[in-house]
């Protein structure tokens, strides 16, 4: 058995890192196998944990509300206690380039559409444009950054009734890039100031500024030495300045994929990037190998304990066609009604079925089968994979990755080392 | 060559009798599902290294999906920025809805090439003969120390460049004295005989013209834990002529190197390449690319040479008791090797072993891409993109380099003056 470990995590976003370095922990080698580069990539750097319940936002105290959710929502199996100990690793993997571990109670961030997130944690960077800070805002665009719209999200944030004032600007950034550039190429000149750039920045906000307190704008402002560009243009300015999470590519994403790289190779964690997991080997009823596809040669990776992290409907953990919902690799079952129709509603952000598709997990996170047995005795599965939680309505994605990834990868360390 | 062309026979006119399967003429691509995945996240752009540090490359997501949708249009001619696209293929490994970013890349650039580029320009003559490195190493090597003492005159090199565009700012790879191959038949081939451990090396043109220390490396490490190694005839992978455009050279040597593998593998032989962008080639490009008889199985058997002894052999194992000279390496992962799922089994297998330290010095691409970083013009977004890995590998404890690409060690040597060694060599000193 030549590539053997004690635990494979197979998924590397949010979840699948968090059981990674939770499984590490215990002493357990451990092998994580993704596909592609990190879906944190696409996601906005935010931890939310739980945000609306029933449709109704904000929560403001997400721990006190988790009994609020149905019984078969993966809150409800980690519990309250799952959710912290969740927390509490995610807050050590992040050290001080987060905040919000303070207080229970939900941040109000500021999005890039204009509306205004329930959040648990949220980068440093953004902390200083909460919304439940009474200053005035000056939100700055970009012409040719056509993720942000400051005019529009500054009206979105007065119709959603800040306790500020808050203006929407769009100025010329002071080096021309070619058409449709990314965030990242922005980032890169402030990063290095090329031409001048950081003070050629401030002067062309500064004539915007009129009397705002304090100043957001796109999360750009540089990778490795964003401190250093706001710190630079808060003196300038003499105003607060704040970053604004955006969509993908997403600068805030991806730092917090650094950060969770970072930790994984602190803990000795073995990345396996590039090829799918496309199968598995079983001996007796127990699961003894995932397979993975190296183009086109099925090559197995051995190990005592498993976790499954491969994401939802989006990030293909969960596959659908016309007539049913499977999950693709285990083929663990997938609850589904059997009438297509009945998977979504007619209203866009209705309480669709769809988006609470999902294995089926028993009280220890393993997948059950159509009798409520569990799938394989050495299976555990964890983020957006699981049923039960439509974490977009909820606003509790982050949350229900950190925290049932933690709990996955907890149990089979202790498997393991038992 | 009709399967890289551009379909314009599916205008709107042509919808009243759409057929999936009979849209695209015979044995012609279809690359439209892979167009139809991107969702435009962008992701690729932010991973593209060429632009990173070149503002006027519009990046793959352009490249690939956006052009191929302008295509369709009759009258659009493909974008010359398509030729500052350095193969990478890194795009692949980033995009999360399975575009074919590299395919598309692959079809587009040698559609330019064919259609749009003056055969009797400076930039086909010379990319002609970048992309046929082979050919020109294998004169070269004939008079090994007459070419090495020419191409390392400065007058040579003023007139390569001045000539040809090819950059002087490179010192020309050395010929070695005796090719690999020469060594092979003057050892008399194998010397293990197996009926069921049986590999056949693909070493292409670079280990056996200018390192033949790796392929006796893999010869001897395979034959050390009982492999039959044959060693077949065969051309150059393809993948400096993929990067360059030249699609007809390429598939005549892809259906060389496909028949003769095809036969071996039924004599039960795996194929194993000791370069990372030739296994890549053989893999991914050839069944992407080409349609010839054999390719996909050809594809499916082939394996990079640490990856084939982890799989098949307890290499963990076997290295718990070695030990070597204290040396510390700064190992560089090729994008190629990066793309295979391969850019960490190098660290991961040696960090254990006695005297060993290894150092992974980050994820950015060394800048060379094979035969990019030789043109005069692409010389310095070269140097730009291999920074990064120049100041890790400075950084570094280790003052010898590591990788399995050999125009990524070219390019780690130049920027550091470091003596560069494939992981082959270092399991060859520890196990043989």
């Amino acid at each position: 058995m030549p590539i053997r470990d004690d635990v494979v995590v197979v998924g590397g976003g949010l979840a699948g890192s968090m059981a990674a370095l939770s499984a590490a922990e215990s002493g357990a080698q451990v092998r994580l196998i993704s596909h592609k580069k990190s879906t944190l990539r696409q996601a906005s750097g935010l931890v939310d944990v739980l945000g609306a319940v029933n449709g109704d936002a904000p929560v403001s105290d997400p721990f006190a509300a988790v009994d609020q959710l149905p019984d078969k929502h993966p809150y409800r199996v980690v519990g309250v206690g799952g959710i912290r100990e969740g927390l509490r690793r995610f807050d050590d993997v992040v050290g001080d380039r987060y905040r919000g571990a303070h207080t229970d109670r939900n941040a109000l961030v500021v999005t890039h559409g204009g509306t205004v997130k329930p959040t648990a944690r949220y980068p440093v960077s953004v902390a200083p444009g909460l919304a439940s800070a009474e200053e005035d805002t000056l939100l700055v665009g970009f012409r040719g950054l056509t993720d942000f719209d400051a005019g529009a999200a500054a009206d979105h944030l007065e119709a959603a009734g800040v306790p500020f004032d808050v203006d929407g600007s769009t100025v010329d950034f002071p080096i021309q890039f070619r058409d449709d550039a990314r965030t990242t190429r922005f980032a890169r000149a402030l990063d290095k100031d090329q031409k001048d750039v950081r003070a050629r920045l401030a002067d062309a906000v500064v004539a915007e500024l009129d009397a705002h307190d304090r100043v957001g704008f796109p999360a750009m402002l540089g990778d490795d030495h964003e401190p250093e560009v706001r710190e630079f243009l808060e003196g300038r300015l003499s105003a607060t300045v704040f970053q604004i999470p955006t969509g993908p590519p997403s600068l805030l994403g991806m730092q917090l994929e650094d950060l969770l790289i970072d930790a994984l190779e602190r803990a000795e964690v073995r990345l396996s990037t590039g090829n799918p997991a496309v199968g598995y080997e079983t001996d007796e009823g127990e699961l003894t190998a995932v397979t993975v596809d190296r183009r086109g040669r099925d090559v197995p990776y051995y190990a005592d304990e498993f976790v499954l992290a491969t994401g939802g409907l989006v990030g293909k953990g969960i596959d659908s066609d016309r007539e049913s919902v499977v999950e693709p690799l285990f083929g663990c079952h997938v609850p589904h009604p059997a009438d297509r129709y009945e998977w979504s509603e007619a209203e866009a952000f209705g309480d669709h079925a769809f988006a609470r598709f999902g294995v089926v997990p028993d009280d220890d996170l393993r997948p059950t089968d159509a009798d409520g047995d569990v799938h394989f005795r050495n299976l555990r599965a964890a983020g957006g994979v699981l049923g039960g939680a439509d974490v977009a309505r909820e606003k509790s994605a982050a949350g229900v990755s950190i925290s049932t990834g933690t709990y996955a990868g907890r149990r089979a360390g202790e498997e393991t080392v038992r | 060559m009709s399967d890289t062309e551009f379909s314009n026979s599916t205008g709107p006119t042509a919808q009243d009798d759409f057929e999936p399967v009979s849209v695209f003429e015979d044995g012609e691509m279809d690359l439209r599902p892979g167009a139809d995945n991107c969702y435009k996240c962008s992701v690729c752009d932010t991973t593209c290294p060429v632009a990173e540090v070149d503002d006027d490359f519009p990046g793959p997501k352009f490249q690939g999906p956006e052009q191929w949708r302008l295509k369709r249009k009759e009258d659009v001619e493909i974008d010359d920025s398509i030729m500052s696209c350095s193969n990478c293929m890194r795009c692949d490994d980033a995009c999360p809805s399975g575009v074919p970013l590299s395919q598309m890349h692959n079809t587009a650039r040698g559609a330019y090439v064919d259609e749009q580029m003056t055969k009797l320009s400076r930039e086909y003559v010379r990319n002609r003969i970048l992309a046929n490195y082979g050919t020109l190493a294998r004169l070269g090597s004939a008079v090994p120390r007459l070419t090495n003492f020419v191409m390392g005159n400065s007058l040579v090199q003023t007139v390569n460049e001045k000539l040809l565009g090819i950059t002087a700012e490179r010192d020309f790879p050395e010929f070695a004295t005796e090719t690999f191959r020469e060594w092979w038949a003057e050892r008399g081939g194998p010397r293990v005989r197996s009926e069921d451990k049986r590999v056949a090396y693909f070493h292409g043109c670079y280990s056996n013209y200018n390192t033949p220390e790796v392929g006796k490396a893999m010869v001897r490490v395979f034959e050390a834990f009982g492999y039959e190694v044959v060693v077949p005839r065969q051309r150059c992978s393809g993948t400096p002529m993929f990067a360059n455009g030249m699609l007809d050279d390429a598939e005549r040597a892809a259906s060389v190197n496909v028949s003769e593998l095809s036969d071996l593998l039924e004599e039960g032989y795996d194929v194993i390449a000791s370069c990372t962008s030739c296994s890549m080639s053989l893999r991914q490009e050839y069944p992407e690319l080409f349609q010839l008889s054999g390719i996909e199985e050809v594809a499916a058997n082939t394996y990079e040479s640490l990856e084939y002894l982890r799989i098949h052999e307890d290499l963990d194992g076997e290295l718990a008791d070695a030990s070597v000279d204290e040396q510390a390496f700064a190992y560089h992962a090729p994008c190629h090797a990066r793309n295979q799922g391969l850019d960490r089994q190098a660290v991961e297998l040696f960090r254990e072993v006695d005297g060993v330290e290894m150092e992974d010095v980050g994820d950015s691409c060394s800048g060379i891409s094979g035969t990019y970083g030789w043109k005069e013009e692409k010389y310095e977004t070269s140097m730009k993109i291999g920074e990064d890995m120049f100041e890790h590998m400075d950084d570094a404890a280790g003052e010898v380099g590591m990788t399995e690409c050999p125009t990524c060690s070219m390019q780690m040597e130049h920027g550091t003056g470091y003596e560069i060694e494939h992981p082959l060599q270092l399991l060859d000193d520890a196990l043989c």
